[in-house]
């Protein structure tokens, strides 16, 4: 039995070995196949973190009567605060908001003058909102519009912030079902173009593999080696296509994080560096693989 | 040890290719299985290991019935026959010791036993010196030469030869005939299927005549006459 296993992987590698344009035309399909699928992987980085980092600008602002008290308004702030959807509550009182606003427009002279002017504070005390997940806003607001402390709050900016938010779940959605639907068919296309040239390539075993019917191989004996051969095949690919990305990303990273400040691919692609190996030798040896067999599989059937 | 049985082949619609065919090979015998192109030569063969299933009639070997043979029990049947083909159907992959040592392997003879027969086998057909070549460099004489040596390595019991000598000069076709008179000699039964008349009347064997898929004529020590 091991001897038998050890002569079948001796046939598949030499099968590799001297097929040498064959084998090369399938390493090379099979690496584009498998930068296509990594690429879509690593694609998933900057779509994450522009989604990430517009959501970690997104809160909603809550502002109270001018005649409510500091302790109503704690107390709402500590209502919200227990609230499961929250991540961060900041109450901003009359006088915060006013200095924030100073700090902001000192430059502004004829503003400054104004507010000077006026004579009083026309700032509202406020509640910023962090939710966990942007999809709750709503749901906060509900709980304080449907409170007691209602009549506490003069308006809230979440209705104005709706509709970008909104775009900014449906972009989300949109780009994570696009991922889906493109793996997919991009999956059935490589599957297609990868059989195909592995098909190509075994049409010289069609009479070998009659041959060897002939003299009395049994059907392990005929598969096995062909299965190695599209083992190695796919591993080459992966590792092929491992390099290119890792070479690729080594050199364009700089340029990347110059066009969108804080993301690291380099970073992202060595964190990840077992599960995209994981990813493409899985897709080149499965592909490899099972092109091969189904190919070899009517030659054993005539 | 080999026992044709009313074999009849018809090939759809009406094309007969044997017609009740009826003969036995014994141990050890030399056969020439002679007739014209078409006269059911090859198909005969080809029931014997297996290709070809009769339309009726059987095949008895070694006490077995060939033509109900399953497919887990055929690639055993065909280690015990070793053929011979006319276009050789040598495996272009691999080079000469490995075709010679193929079946060994598929049989799963130790290294060591592989490593002492393949050179010792190869010395039998005269291609020592040619054991790391591909087949695509050598003759056709030698290619068919290398058939043999694959035929015989794994020491069957019977060997097949499809009209072995049908691509070869009259130089090879004399060398051919040599090693499978040798090797009848060491014991094996050889079957050889031929329309070669110089071939078949220098041998001096059992001659059995095949003509439009009957038997005509069965003779010992025959000559080709059609």
């Amino acid at each position: 039995m091991l001897t038998s296993f050890k002569r079948i992987i001796i046939f598949g590698w030499k099968n590799f070995k001297r097929n040498p344009g064959s084998s090369s035309a399938a390493v090379f399909i099979l690496v584009i196949v498998i930068s296509m699928i990594t690429g879509l992987y690593l694609l998933q980085r900057p779509v994450e973190y522009l989604v990430d980092t517009i959501e970690e600008k997104v809160d909603v602002s809550l502002y109270f009567k001018e005649d409510s008290t500091e302790s109503e308004m704690l107390t709402l702030t500590e209502e919200v605060e227990k609230m499961p959807e929250v991540e961060d509550v900041t109450y901003v009182s009359k006088d915060d908001a006013l200095s924030v606003f100073k700090e902001r427009h000192e430059q502004d002279h004829l503003l400054m003058e104004s507010l000077e002017e006026l004579g009083i504070n026309p700032f509202l005390a406020s509640l910023s909102i962090k939710a966990i997940n942007p999809e709750k806003y709503k749901d906060i607001i509900e709980f304080v519009e449907a409170s007691e402390y209602n009549s506490l709050v003069e308006k809230v900016d979440y209705y104005k912030k709706e509709p970008i938010l909104e775009r900014l779940f449906s972009i989300n959605d949109k780009v994570n079902r696009f991922g889906i639907g493109f793996s997919v068919i991009l999956g059935i296309v490589a599957f297609l173009v990868a059989f195909n040239q592995i098909q190509i390539s075994l049409k010289n075993a069609k009479e070998e593999i009659s041959t060897m019917r002939l003299v009395g191989a049994s059907n392990w004996f005929i598969k096995g080696p062909f299965i190695v051969q599209g083992v190695a095949i796919g591993t080459a690919a992966a590792l092929i296509s491992l390099f290119l990305f890792f070479g690729g990303l080594s050199i364009f990273n700089s340029q990347i994080e110059a066009s969108i400040p804080g993301l690291d691919m380099l970073g992202f692609f060595s964190d990840h560096f077992l599960l995209i190996l994981l990813i493409q030798l899985a897709t080149g040896i499965g592909v490899g693989v099972s092109a091969s067999l189904i190919a070899i599989r009517k030659y054993l059937k005539a | 040890m080999i026992k044709f049985q009313n074999l009849t082949k018809v090939y759809p619609p009406k094309c007969v290719a044997l017609d009740n065919v009826s003969f036995c090979i014994k141990p050890n015998e030399f056969v020439c299985v002679v007739g014209r192109s078409g006269a059911g030569k090859t198909t005969l063969l080809k029931m014997l290991i297996a290709v070809e299933k009769p339309s009726s009639g059987r095949i008895i070997f070694g006490g077995k019935d060939v033509s109900s043979i399953s497919s887990k029990d055929l690639p055993l049947l065909r280690r015990e026959i070793g053929v011979v083909f006319q276009d050789y159907k040598l495996l272009q992959n691999k080079t000469v010791a490995e075709n010679v040592a193929y079946v060994m392997e598929i049989m799963g003879k130790g290294e060591d036993e592989i490593r002492r027969s393949v050179p010792s086998i190869l010395g039998i057909v005269g291609l020592e010196d040619k054991a790391n070549n591909f087949p695509v460099q050598l003759s056709g004489g030698e290619q068919q030469r290398v058939a043999i040596a694959r035929a015989i390595a794994h020491r069957p019991k019977v060997i097949l030869a499809d009209e072995p000598t049908g691509n070869l000069d009259p130089y090879n076709t004399k060398e051919i005939v040599r090693l499978l008179k040798k090797i009848h000699e060491l014991g094996t039964t050889v079957i050889l299927a031929t329309h070669d008349k110089e071939v078949v009347n220098c041998l001096d064997e059992r001659v059995v005549t095949l003509e439009e898929g009957k038997v005509i004529r069965d003779e010992e020590k025959g000559r080709f006459i059609i």
